[in-house]
Parts: C-alpha cells; structure tokens; sequence
C-alpha cells in the first residue's frame, strides 16, 4: 500500500468499512404471511463491502476496479455520505462533489440556466460562485444559445453536457466519479479527460469508478480492485488492470 | 475508536452526517432554488397557470357555501357565513398542502436523495414554503373579500393572524418529517395521512362554529377539541377577518390567547419529535428508495 507523506494529511481515510444490505422480500403483511405460511425467508442480507482499508492522499487520482456487484458504487456512496457504513468509519478533508450520474437534480421544464444554478447548489455552491462561474460553465457545455430552453427539449448529448459542466466546476477538493464519463462523443471526452487532468494537477484528489479501463489508465496512477467486497488489490493502475483482468466475478 | 498515527483529524469530517433542520439555514440559497423550482414547475404547461390558484379555492369555497350554508342551512346561526367559512378553509387549505407535500417529499425527490448527499431535510422545508407561497393567493381573495365586507382589524387580531399561519407551519413541518421519513419505507405513511388530512376540515370549526360543538359534546371532549393545534389557528383566523365584519356580538371561544400559547408548543414537540424520527430513518433513505 503506498505509503501517505506524513507532511499532506490524507483526503480520503477509508478503515474497516463494512456494508450489509437486507433485502426484504415481502412488502406487505400478505406477503409476510403467505411467506410464513411457506416458511419461507422474509428477508435476506447481502454483504457489499466486507472490510475495507484505505486512504487517498491530496492530488492523486484513484480508479476503483472490479466487476458489477464488486461493492465499488457502493463504496463511492459510502464516501459521498449517501449511505452510512455498518461497521467501521469514513473520513474525507474538504469539499467533496460528485458526479455520480449527472443530472439527477435536474428538472425537465426549467431552462437551461435555472437548472445550472440549481445543480450547482445542489452540488454545494454559492450565488457568488455560481455567477463567477456561469459563463465557463455554458461555454464549457457548448450549449451556447439554447441555455435558455428547456431541459426536456435538449438532446440527451446536450444534457449530459451541461449536466457534466456544472459538476466539474464545482469548487471542490475531492471528485468523486461514477461512469459518466462513458457519455457524450468522443470530442467532448477528451475534453472531459483534459479538465480533470486539470483538477488532479491542481491537487484535487479523484476517486472514480468505471469499466473503461483505457480512460482509467489514461487519467489515474493508482488502482483498487475489489471482488465480491473485498480488496483484491492497491498498486499502479496498470498492475491493478492487470489483476482486475486476472479475476472472475 | 483509535486514530491513526501521525494524522491530525480535527480536519475531517464523516461524510453524510448533519445537524438536521439547524443545517437547513446553511442552505439558504439553495432552499431558495428549491422553492422557486416549485413554484416555477407547478402549472408548467397549463395556460391559466397561476390564476388555478384563485380558482380552486373559490370553488372550493362556492360549493361550501352552497352545502353547508344554503342547503343544510348553517348560515343561519353564523352572522357573514361566506367570510367565516373562507377564513376557515384557508387555513385547512394550508395545512393540507404543506402536511401533504411535505409526506412525499423524500419520495419525490428520490433521484437525488439516492445520488448526492445533502441534509433531507431541506425537501419537506422547501415543500411546506411552497405550499406557504401557494397560500398567498387565497389570503389575497380573503382580504379583498373582507375588505369590500368593511373590515378594520387590530393590530391585536392581525397577530393572531400571524401566528396562526406560524402555528400551521410548524405541525406541518413537524408531522410532514415524521410521516415523510416513514413513507420512504412503508408507502401506507401517505394513505395514513390523507386519511388526517380528509378529517382535518372537519375536527376545527370550519364549516361550523365551536359553540356548536361546546353545546353537544361533554366539557373534557370540548376541551381536547379545542386543543387542536389546527382548531386554535383557525380560531384565530376567525377572529382577524371573520369577527371584525361582523357586528361583534357574537361570543368568541374562551382562552383563545392560552390555546394558541399551547399549540405552539405542541407544534414544536411535534417538530423536535418529526426531526427526532428522521434523523433515525434517514440512515435507510438511500438504500430503501
């Protein structure tokens, strides 16, 4: 595990970190009784993550690995505060901002321009920083003169896009990434890669997740594989694919 | 818990943990967005747009007063019925919207509960605002209404007013957390609570007046009736705009002062109790949705 400088505190602190999920399978007392009369399980629990320990340093750009159902979305929650871990804890110094599927906090009859604003807040902006950062935002989305339309109207490039705009303006210290990067045409992605090339060399630490392993061998240094919940490796991100290639579901 | 050597954690901070409704005020400017978003995509696409505002209530208030005032002949005892029953219904009106909205809040704003973390609080808030701003409307129809029936209040009556609308929003606010941060996982929260709000109407003196129910009810009923939060506002609202334009003679409900006194704090109980609950279940939002 590579060593964190004594003099940088970490961003992230991820210790021991345990995630069960019960998953019900009745939803009602009818099914409950029937279920009971059946002798049947009412409910079930899932172990997602099953002791994880790790930390990010400041301006490193991390991948997490694995295949679907690994724990990796649900890790990246855990860090964003979206869930709460069972067992063990999360720390994160500074402002963390997620582009975990963009566009969630968006409404299809407001404009353009009223959803920015209003993502951005929700990503934990200012009026102030807002307005400092408009204009980069619409130039950065190529939106340009539809920013004044409505939402529903824009083709879904367009709303990725300006979704994907707002989220990388943010101020922030640590970006959290989940897949998004998968959307918009190739112009646009490396554009995307550019910018958080960007923010990484700015000294923003970015924890992403993705399938693409080129995009991801593209922009990080170090990789986490992890496989039914636990961690299979911590390294380079070209040993970490490697690894990741070497494993099964 | 031990820390880890040689790293200072007074800069940290666990992510997803807030001081709930307290947190609120830390996003003003976003609560702001909220309620505009609410106001702004309410009657998207309807050409009336707003003016449904003036109309349902009028309606609303027509059919009452044809009903209850004509028909089953309540006017009668009640000097200007039309106003009594008006400043009554807004109120409830109030309520409805706000306890309603703010009990399917989380459920409705699913997509983002779900992905980004923010204190959830701020949904049911921004929920009861809305219904605030929705309420405008009425109180301006009432006002002019009042005003063409020749009403002079006191500034005395004009702060029950006040704190009628402070009362309604707050148990609004406090039920609206409690029943809301439920809903997330049992769905039977909101048939719970459309069942409260078909009652509301009917439990305060709306489309009747409390000496009505003083003359059949036995005296602890009476008193358990009148403390209703909702029946204290309503009285007060009486009092503001339906009293002065009448020719004052009739009698008011005794104590009405003390009985506000208490439902307002039986509506921050409520409150502290709906935060309370919330902050238990908020844990399981994410994952339930």
């Amino acid at each position: 595990m590579p060593k964190i400088s004594e003099l940088e505190p970490p961003r992230i602190i991820i210790e021991g970190v345990q995630k069960t999920y019960t998953l019900r399978h009745t939803h009602s007392f009818k099914e409950t009784f029937v279920a009971w009369l059946k002798r049947k399980k009412t409910s079930t629990s899932f172990e997602a993550l099953k002791g994880i320990d790790f930390s990010v340093g400041e301006s490193e750009a991390v991948a997490l690995l694995g295949y679907n159902g690994s724990g990796k979305s649900t890790l990246l929650k855990l860090v964003s505060g979206v869930l709460r871990p069972d067992k063990g804890r999360i720390l994160t110094r500074g402002r963390v901002a997620g582009l975990i599927e963009v566009g969630a906090g968006f409404h299809p009859d407001l404009s353009g321009r009223e959803n920015v604003y209003l993502n951005a807040a929700i990503l934990g902006m200012s009026k102030d920083e807002i307005e400092a950062r408009f204009d980069d935002i619409v130039e950065f989305s190529e939106i340009g003169e539809f920013i004044d339309t409505e939402v529903k109207h824009y083709s879904s490039g367009m709303f990725v896009r300006l979704a994907f705009s707002v989220a990388i303006h943010t101020e922030l210290d640590i970006l959290l990434v989940d897949e998004v990067l998968a959307v918009g045409d190739a112009p646009f992605r490396e554009k995307c890669k550019k910018k958080i090339r960007e923010l990484v060399a700015a000294g923003k630490t970015l924890f992403i997740v993705s399938h693409d392993l080129g995009m991801v061998a593209d922009i990080c240094s170090r990789g986490i594989v992890i496989r039914r919940g636990e961690m299979m490796f911590d390294g380079p991100v070209d040993e970490a694919i490697t690894t990741l290639k070497g494993i099964t579901r | 818990m031990s820390k880890p050597d040689s790293v200072d954690l007074s800069a940290f901070s666990v992510p997803g943990t807030s001081r709930g409704i307290l947190d609120v005020f830390g996003y003003r400017y976003l609560l702001r967005l909220l309620v505009r978003k609410g106001i702004l995509t309410r009657y998207h696409g309807s050409v009336l747009g707003w003016a449904w505002s003036y109309v349902k209530p009028t309606a609303q208030f027509f059919i009452y007063w044809l009903v209850m005032g004509v028909f089953l002949g309540l006017n009668r005892g009640i000097e200007s019925f039309p106003i009594y029953l008006f400043s009554g219904i807004v109120v409830v009106n109030l309520f409805n919207e706000a306890f309603g909205n703010a009990t399917k809040s989380i459920v409705n704003n699913k997509a983002l509960v779900k992905k980004i973390y923010l204190p959830r609080e701020l949904f049911p808030i921004a929920d009861v605002f809305i219904a605030f701003v929705h309420f405008l409307p009425q109180l301006t129809i009432l006002l002019a209404v009042c005003l063409i029936a020749g009403w002079v209040p006191t500034l005395v009556q004009l702060a029950g007013a006040l704190l009628a609308i402070l009362i309604v929003l707050l148990i609004a606010t406090g039920l609206g957390l409690f029943f809301g941060s439920i809903n997330v996982s049992y769905r039977d929260s909101q048939n719970v609570v459309e069942l409260i709000l078909m009652f509301a109407t009917y439990t305060s003196p709306v489309l009747y007046s409390s000496s009505m129910v003083q003359d059949k009810l036995p005296p602890w009923l009476y008193d358990l009736y009148m403390l209703n939060p909702l029946t204290s506002a309503v009285e007060l609202f009486h009092s503001a705009f339906w009293y002065p334009t009448t020719s004052e003679t009739t009698a008011r409900p005794e104590h009405l002062w003390l009985l506000a006194g208490i439902s307002i704090i039986v509506a921050l109980v409520m409150l502290v109790v709906g935060q309370f609950v919330f902050r238990r279940l908020e844990g399981r939002f994410a994952q339930d949705l």
